[in-house]
């Protein structure tokens, strides 16, 4: 670091210079900068390079390529602040410098001008959008209908009621996710490094009275250049080609692991139908998606409904163990829902061909918890499938009833949609595809989503009216009951509740059944706000603690397999339902999890300790990859690129007349002297009277 | 900035020297060898006092700019007269191979003259002081972007080699010179020479101010010229010689 700032401020304080005084400095700076990789006076003295950059990366699946691409060498373009949708005349056709570099604030990031950028995308060459801290109204650039060709509604199961015919799910929807775009797009966030890209437009690239403005003019270069192109068979068929010893892969398939639990453990290793076991499912999604690569945060989307869960089963702990009901009841979150559900498709293909501890016909029935971000007071609905309904095919009024009844004394209440709609998007619809089982998804919104940011960056802790007092630190805000937690821990106990009678269980215990808000609200905390706190260190194991930052995970289901919220998910089930112990092997029904455990006061090292309990991952990549059906109707066949390298910078560009005259001037220079040595040279006996022997040429 | 630029600014800076060298040097191996080994006698120059810097800098307070900055041309005064010491080393080294490439050369006497080895060895200087100088600032002049973010001047790369083309030829014309006046024990010679150097250095520190110091150092770079050309065997009669000659030919081809 010293280096580096040595290197900039020799160059400063010298300005310029050709004599020996830079020729020192350059050896000097050389032997500097050879403990320093990336200093270089003149190149300081050219580029910026932006560090708090988020690029859109490019998806594919069977059929179609989304997201933003570069070209190989990046994408230069003169920048332009946008100051209104009028002003777009003056990238795409009036400005005389193009390509432009589009910088656009989120007020202005819609459908209508993206869309025009994109068809005059000769003249456009990216665009980078500045991200605020405060939400606009709303935004989501997810589709309306979410998810409409995987789920079980199609031409033969409910076709009035398939792509969305009879509700739209996300109306707010522009679907600026799903399109493609041949320019990069990144995002920046509202710091100095914003700043100074539009102090530097301000001064060099305002067009003064109408007139064209005057070289250098400030520029912005955009690297996001993606390997895969077309769709997911051809990037996975290019994948497949063994040219060398080291293969370049193009793309790799999205998926991650669910993570399953149950109250009474099953064998991992025997697979396939169990015999008299009946088993309730109940389900949450655990991922979300933005514009941008990995940056989501899915508040309402998904974190509301896996809490929610988590808090559930940790509420059914204790009656588990005293009074275990007839059926088994199984925890599972999924991952890669947001993407023609990865995760749930998996389970079920798994389930179908004996690769899961049970298989469908154990399954007696499903309660998946939807987006539930609720103010006290407001009622959840009940959401079912109304043609299995109508086949008499399924009974959803069992849970329906149990559901109904478990809400006594807390304030809110359960209702069934009144018109006959669909399910939401939801797992539960998966489980459907493959074989009719009552289910029922609770949701917040009676017929369109209530979240005006689904799928997008602006999901966040903010959305869930998630609001501390000011003057608390970390410690107290992890320990801090917001209303929000309280709304949630009763939904929490309306589920526990529900699923206890649904299980079978003991009827006079089930009003023991409580949520404790102080989990949820740790929970809350540590999902939204920051994952790196006191409570979270405790429950992980020591060689995952480094997962854990200031700042909220990211939901992205990604392809690394190693997502964090698929491993803290893990990790709090498996505190939560599971006993600590300090036992021994035996024969292990149990997954058994070292932790790191609290520090005790007046201690340094942490009390860590062995968790038992049945929590388990399952993988959750899509069967069309298991199958190599890339180009599969049925099954999620979402990939995503790979690339090289992503970065920006900011410089200043001359005017082409500048640079041809450059050259013009060095070819001339050229030629010249190339003609005046050959012409001194041949006469140089004449030239250079000398004594002894042909004198030599010299200018 | 682009490619036009890189090349413009290379075919600038190297036009000259690159052509000096193909019609005047190539086709002579022994002159080769001058050169080169000129080349390394400036730059073994460079790196000793570049040591002598790095040691000062080193030992003082980093922070302080002021104290860096004459530092620096202080290390640059010590740079240049070191420059100067190593050229004299030169040619006191050219003097006695001479001898013994005079004792094995199949012709009588010596293959080179000590002017065409004051010539090859000043344009030696000049070939790796310019390459020091440039090569550094045509990498970056490949890149989409141009000087000027933090107020430096655009033209900050053709004035880079404007400068670097004349101090090739200020090397070559001080070679000549120097080595002409050592020959004929002209002590005085080598004091001017220096302290031209010298000039043209402080001339350089008024950077980014080109009017101010582009233009003297080209000045400068004629009157050595005219300089260089005396001193090795030019004269008035000469150059009239030549235009009758040309006049004549012309004639005579009519």
């Amino acid at each position: 670091m010293k280096s580096h700032w040595m290197c900039s401020n020799l160059v400063r304080c010298l300005g310029d210079g050709n004599t020996s005084l830079q020729k020192l400095a350059t050896s000097i700076v050389f032997f500097f900068c050879l403990s320093d990789v990336s200093c270089n006076s003149v190149e300081q003295k050219i580029y910026v390079e932006l560090n708090n950059t988020v690029p859109c990366v490019r998806l594919l699946n069977a059929t179609h390529q989304i997201g933003c691409q570069s070209s190989i060498s990046g994408d230069t373009g003169v920048i332009h602040v946008l100051e209104s949708e009028a002003d777009l005349e003056w990238p795409l056709s009036k400005g005389p410098n193009p390509p432009y570099m589009v910088l656009l604030e989120s007020s202005l990031f819609t459908r209508s001008i993206m869309m025009k950028m994109k068809n005059e995308s000769n003249r456009v060459a990216g665009v980078a959008v500045v991200v605020p801290n405060t939400s606009p109204p709303e935004f989501s650039p997810h589709t309306t209908c979410p998810n409409e060709n995987t789920g079980v509604y199609s031409d033969n199961y409910g076709p009035n009621l398939a792509h969305c015919n009879t509700t739209v799910w996300n109306p707010r929807g522009n679907g600026l996710s799903y399109e493609e775009f041949d320019f990069p797009v990144f995002s920046l966030k509202e710091d100095n490094e914003t700043e100074f890209i539009k102090q530097c437009y301000l001064d060099h690239n305002r067009a003064v009275n109408g007139s064209a403005p005057q070289y250098p003019l400030c520029a912005m270069q955009l690297f996001s250049h993606m390997h895969a192109v077309t769709n997911t068979p051809t990037c996975m068929r290019r994948n497949d080609i063994n040219f060398s010893i080291n293969p370049e892969m193009v793309c790799d398939p999205l998926g991650d692991y669910n993570v399953w639990g149950s109250i009474r453990p099953y064998n991992d290793t025997v697979f396939g139908h169990k015999e008299n076991e009946s088993v309730v499912i109940a389900a949450a999604r655990l991922d979300s998606r933005a514009f941008f690569w990995e940056v989501s945060t899915g508040a309402e989307g998904s974190v509301s409904g896996f809490v929610t869960l988590l808090a559930a089963a940790q509420a059914l702990r204790e009656v588990t163990h005293a009074a275990p009901p007839t059926r088994n009841i199984l925890f599972a979150f999924f991952q890669g829902e947001t993407f023609d559900y990865i995760g749930s498709s998996r389970m079920v293909y798994d389930m179908e061909n004996g690769k899961f501890v049970i298989d469908l016909d154990n399954i007696h029935s499903v309660l998946e918890i939807g987006q539930v971000a609720v103010h006290s007071g407001t009622n959840l609905f009940l959401h079912s499938d109304p043609v299995s309904r109508r086949n008499n095919t399924v009974n959803d009024e069992n849970l329906v009833n149990n559901l109904q009844s478990s809400t006594a004394g807390l304030g809110f209440l359960l209702v069934e949609p009144n018109v006959s709609q669909p399910l939401p998007p939801s797992s539960l619809q998966r489980f459907l595809r493959a074989q009719p089982i009552p289910g029922i998804v609770l949701a917040d919104h009676e017929s369109a989503f209530n979240n005006r940011y689904y799928e997008s960056f602006y999901d966040n802790a903010a959305n869930l009216n998630l609001t501390y007092p000011s003057d608390l630190s970390p410690e107290e805000q992890l320990e801090f009951v917001t209303d929000t937690a309280k709304s949630l821990t009763d939904v929490a106990t309306v589920v526990a509740r529900a699923l206890y009678k649904q299980a079978g269980g003991d009827e006079s215990l089930v009003n023991t059944i409580k949520a404790d808000p102080k989990i949820v609200t740790q929970m809350l905390y540590g999902f939204l706000v920051s994952s790196n706190n006191s409570w979270f260190q405790a429950v992980m194991a020591p060689e995952l603690k480094n997962i854990l930052k200031p700042s909220p995970p990211e939901y992205y289901v990604g392809v690394a397999m190693s997502s964090t919220p698929t491993r803290l998910v893990q990790y709090l089930l498996a505190n939560l339902t599971g006993a600590a112990t300090n036992l021994t092997q035996s024969q292990c029904m149990y997954s058994y999890l070292w932790v790191q455990g609290i520090v005790p006061p007046n201690s340094t090292e942490r009390d860590s300790f062995c968790v038992r309990a049945s929590v388990r991952l399952t993988k959750a990549v899509s069967p069309a990859f298991e199958l190599g059906e890339y180009a599969s109707k049925d099954y999620s066949t979402w990939t995503e690129s790979r690339w090289k390298f992503i970065k920006a910078r900011i410089f200043l560009v001359a005017s082409r007349d500048l640079e041809m005259l450059t050259l013009g001037v060095g070819v001339a220079v050229l030629f010249t002297s190339l003609l005046v040595t050959y012409f001194i040279s041949t006469k140089a006996d004449v030239l250079f009277s000398s004594t002894r022997e042909p004198a030599s040429a010299a200018y | 900035m682009t490619a036009a630029v890189f090349f413009g600014c290379a075919f600038i800076a190297f036009g000259p020297a690159f052509s000096l060298f193909i019609f005047t040097i190539a086709k002579d191996p022994l002159r080769v060898i001058i050169l080169i080994a000129g080349a390394f006698f400036w730059l073994v120059s460079l790196l000793l006092s570049s040591l002598v810097w790095f040691i000062a800098t080193k030992a003082t307070n980093a922070q302080d700019l002021t104290l860096q900055k004459n530092l620096l041309i202080f290390g640059s005064i010590f740079s240049v007269i070191l420059q100067e010491v190593f050229r004299f080393a030169y040619y006191r080294l050219l003097r006695k191979a001479n001898e013994g490439l005079a004792a094995i050369s199949e012709e009588d006497g010596p293959p080179l003259s000590v002017r065409e080895m004051a010539y090859v060895a000043g344009l030696g200087f000049g070939i790796m002081s310019g390459a020091f100088s440039m090569i550094n600032t045509l990498s970056d002049s490949l890149g989409p972007g141009t000087v000027g973010m933090f107020g430096d001047s655009q033209y900050y790369f053709i004035t880079s080699a404007l400068m670097t083309l004349a101090l090739t030829m200020l090397h070559t014309f001080w070679g000549v010179v120097f080595f002409e006046g050592c020959e004929r024990k002209r002590w005085w010679v080598i004091a001017v020479v220096l302290c031209v150097h010298l000039m043209v250095f402080s001339l350089s520190l008024l950077n980014p101010f080109y009017v101010a110091s582009i233009l003297p150092v080209y000045a400068i770079m004629l009157l050595m010229a005219v300089w260089a050309f005396f001193s090795s065997g030019g004269s008035l009669h000469n150059i009239t010689l030549l235009w009758t000659c040309r006049k004549s030919n012309a004639e005579t081809s009519s």
